[in-house]
């Protein structure tokens, strides 16, 4: 099957490339890039005044099977990052059971398969059933299609085996990501602390109960000469570590999820449960460093933390609801507002941090369109404005406090290793 | 009777902090009216029959439940109380559920007092009915605040200029925030006091003077608002023991002589643990106006009710 994507702007930062361009795809793969091809293909698609850029990659999901299949499906949440112009998941292993051996490793890539949208990427455990107590066998789960090692929802809590997983998975090439809480700090807290903690009444969690862990682990990456990747970075000071460590040579890298980007502390007045998430929403001056840190390259990828809960789970006083809300389809626009509208990065960078680093950092395939290479493509309207209703969502589970938020930027089309997946904004 | 210019405009009664000054002060004026009220032999006004009113109650509670349903009878609406310690709450069944059953049974106003923060928040926007809240988590406790002014412009004679020290466990004190924001509207000079690792972040953005010395939270004083110290929290090593903060932070007759005004107002929103933060001889002293709160309370929850019922939906 030949596809033909005419007069888009083609953005690969990977290969430096920022230029209107045609893109010829043959069997699944790239076959060309240039400014004019003439072709007869099975499929045009006309991309005049969008974006054309290699398929995102998400490096932080939560797709809830095996488990909790009435949040989320690995069908229902490849279906949903689709739509957000994912080609690829990188999914959590906090399912139940956990991800933390091959034969489940092989069910989530089977399932995927079968779902025929995008590419899950298994993040399995760094402890077994995620413990804290044992390593996993990672060699195994590595041959088996594992990129890195999580023990995301927790952090692993003994110093001595966080240096013994680290040196244990760069022996294996691969990167241990990191959920950075010292859950004593955060003790039973709900929000960030600070002075909206205090007036809303609600428990804190200090900025140092995340940074503590994440200067740890950048201690620990150092000792063992390992590769380290700080999940969900939500403070000024992590940021700062995280850039000192760079300074240092130290192989850290760290993500930034657009709710992080886009809401603060104080946004939590209204009690609405879908605000809840850990960590927690931040102060203002945290939610500058964090773009400060985007621009200046200390922040190298944007993942979403996708986590569905259900309806009930949420419909409850602040306390007892779950951590969470949804992100594949609001990603983008949220991202393009805050970071583009507000002239931290341009159109490039942002598509570094959404494909070319996530790639970069997973050691996986994707976040590219060499020519030779899978074709996973993301067409983007840039200038599309839109509101996210309800309705819309495709994922399972609407936990999400963006609904009813006006956006701009959206995706049209993306095809997953050549075969159309969105056509013209509908998932196919 | 006095008549304020202002008509009250909320349907719901959360917190002091969407309260503005007027509208503070004319729940004060309408307390003050129902006050004479109470004092005559049949103290009971037709002003809310036919409504009904529910207490829908999820923490324990003695003073703010008992003065929310005289209040009620006294404006002579029927009440129905719901302590959630006896009912399906024990079974699993949510707020959310509880609310909108009990409101199927057509009821107009629910007076609600919850663990957590936000809770009537989270009600108002799922019930048709008016939502006061009695307490809600460590968030505020407004009714508890506008009888605390009360009490002290019936002392005191005003709020505005006057410094005013609350004393405790302000990090987990709904009575302190509330309390806060009333005095600061009216114009009050607020001192909060108690040991450091029992003060919540910030709370000087708040517009409080914070100080860890008991004598600076007397010294120029007109009224103190002393909390009550849960003792559970020695458990979370947030103070070592009962006897330090007793020593530390305690009020009795020998630290009130020594540091405090000679017309020093002293109040409690209670239980009082007695030896605690009160000495047994404060507690009932001559400073204590802490029975008079209880007092005003009926007639400060009677204005609330009053004035809620004005708004249609």
């Amino acid at each position: 099957m030949q596809i033909l994507i005419k007069n888009g702007r083609v953005i690969d930062p990977e290969q430096k490339v920022n230029k209107i361009s045609d893109i010829l795809i043959e069997r699944g793969k790239i076959t060309r890039i240039a400014p004019s091809i003439k072709a007869k293909a099975d499929k045009t698609i006309d991309a005049k005044g969008k974006i054309v850029a290699p398929g995102f990659i998400d490096m932080h999901a939560h797709l809830r099977e095996p488990g909790q299949e009435d949040k989320e499906t690995i069908e229902t949440g490849l279906t949903a990052a689709a739509a957000g112009g994912f080609t690829n998941v990188a999914a959590m292993p906090n399912t139940e059971p956990a991800c933390d051996n091959q034969a489940q490793v092989k069910f989530l890539l089977n399932k995927a398969s079968d779902a025929r949208k995008g590419k899950i990427i298994p993040i399995c455990a760094i402890t077994k059933n995620r413990e804290g107590k044992e390593l996993t066998e990672m060699a195994e789960l590595k041959d088996a299609g594992c990129p890195a090692v999580s023990d995301d929802g927790d952090s692993v809590s003994d110093a001595a085996l966080m240096r013994r997983a680290l040196e244990y998975a760069s022996m294996l090439d691969m990167v241990v990501i990191s959920h950075c809480e010292d859950k004593a700090l955060a003790e039973n807290g709900v929000m960030h602390e600070g002075y909206w903690s205090t007036v809303l009444g609600l428990a804190p969690i200090p900025a140092e109960a995340e940074m503590n862990i994440v200067k740890r682990d950048i201690q620990l990456a150092e000792l063992a000469d390992a590769r380290l990747h700080i999940a969900h970075i939500s403070t000024k000071g992590s940021v700062e570590l995280v850039k000192e460590a760079k300074k240092k040579g130290i192989k850290v890298t760290a993500e930034v999820t657009p709710h992080h980007l886009t809401l603060k502390d104080e946004d939590l007045k209204t009690y609405d449960t879908n605000l809840k998430v850990n960590p927690p929403l931040r102060s203002a001056g945290d939610v500058k460093a964090l773009k400060e840190g985007l621009k200046d390259g200390t922040i190298d990828a944007i993942a979403t933390d996708h986590a569905p809960h259900l309806e009930n789970e949420k419909e409850k006083e602040f306390d007892y609801a779950p951590f969470g809300m949804i992100g594949f389809e609001t990603a983008l626009p949220l991202a393009a507002m805050k970071l583009i509208d507000e002239k931290y990065l341009d159109w490039t960078k942002l598509i570094e941090k959404f494909s070319t680093n996530p790639a970069k950092i997973l050691g996986c395939e994707g976040g590219t369109l060499k020519e030779g290479k899978a074709a996973d493509v993301v067409i983007i309207d840039p200038e599309k404005e839109w509101v996210y209703e309800k309705k819309l969502i495709k994922s399972r589970s609407s936990n999400s406090p963006f609904i009813g938020w006006k956006l701009k930027g959206a995706v049209t089309d993306l095809l997953v290793d050549g075969r159309i997946v969105v056509k013209d904004g509908e998932v196919v | 009777m006095k008549k304020r210019s202002i008509k009250w405009t909320k349907k719901h009664l959360l917190g002091i902090e969407d309260l503005s000054r007027e509208e503070i002060e004319l729940i004060l004026e309408q307390a003050e009216n129902f006050k004479e009220i109470l004092k005559r032999p049949i103290p009971k006004v037709p002003t809310l029959r036919g409504k009904t009113i529910v207490n829908l109650f999820c923490e324990p509670s003695t003073r703010t439940r008992a003065s929310f349903e005289l209040a009620a009878k006294r404006l002579s609406a029927d009440t129905l109380n719901v302590a959630t310690a006896s009912s399906s709450f024990l079974k699993g069944e949510t707020l959310k559920d509880t609310a909108r059953n009990i409101e199927a049974m057509k009821i107009d106003m629910i007076i609600m007092r919850h663990s957590c923060s936000g809770a009537p928040h989270f009600l108002s926007s799922r019930v048709n009915a008016t939502v006061i809240n009695a307490g809600d988590g460590t968030h505020e406790h407004p009714t508890q605040a506008l009888l605390d002014t009360f009490t002290i412009k019936g002392k005191l004679g005003k709020v505005e200029g006057l410094n005013i020290s609350i004393i405790g466990d302000i990090a987990h004190s709904r009575v302190a925030r509330s309390n806060i924001w009333a005095l600061k509207k009216l114009g009050a000079k607020v001192t909060v006091c108690g040991p450091k690792t029992l003060m919540p972040a910030q709370i000087d953005k708040m517009g409080v003077k914070v100080t860890y010395d008991i004598r600076e939270a007397l010294e120029k004083a007109d009224a103190i608002n002393v909390l009550r110290i849960q003792l559970e929290r020695q458990k979370k090593n947030l103070f070592p023991s009962i006897r330090e903060y007793v020593k530390r932070f305690g009020i009795n007759k020998e630290k009130l002589d020594k540091f405090a005004k000679k017309n020093l107002v002293l109040m409690h929103p209670g239980p009082i643990n007695r030896g605690v933060e009160l000495s047994q001889d404060v507690a009932d002293g001559e400073y204590s106006v802490i029975l008079d709160q209880v007092t005003n309370g009926v007639a400060v929850r009677m204005a609330v009710l009053f004035l809620l019922s004005q708004i249609k939906e």
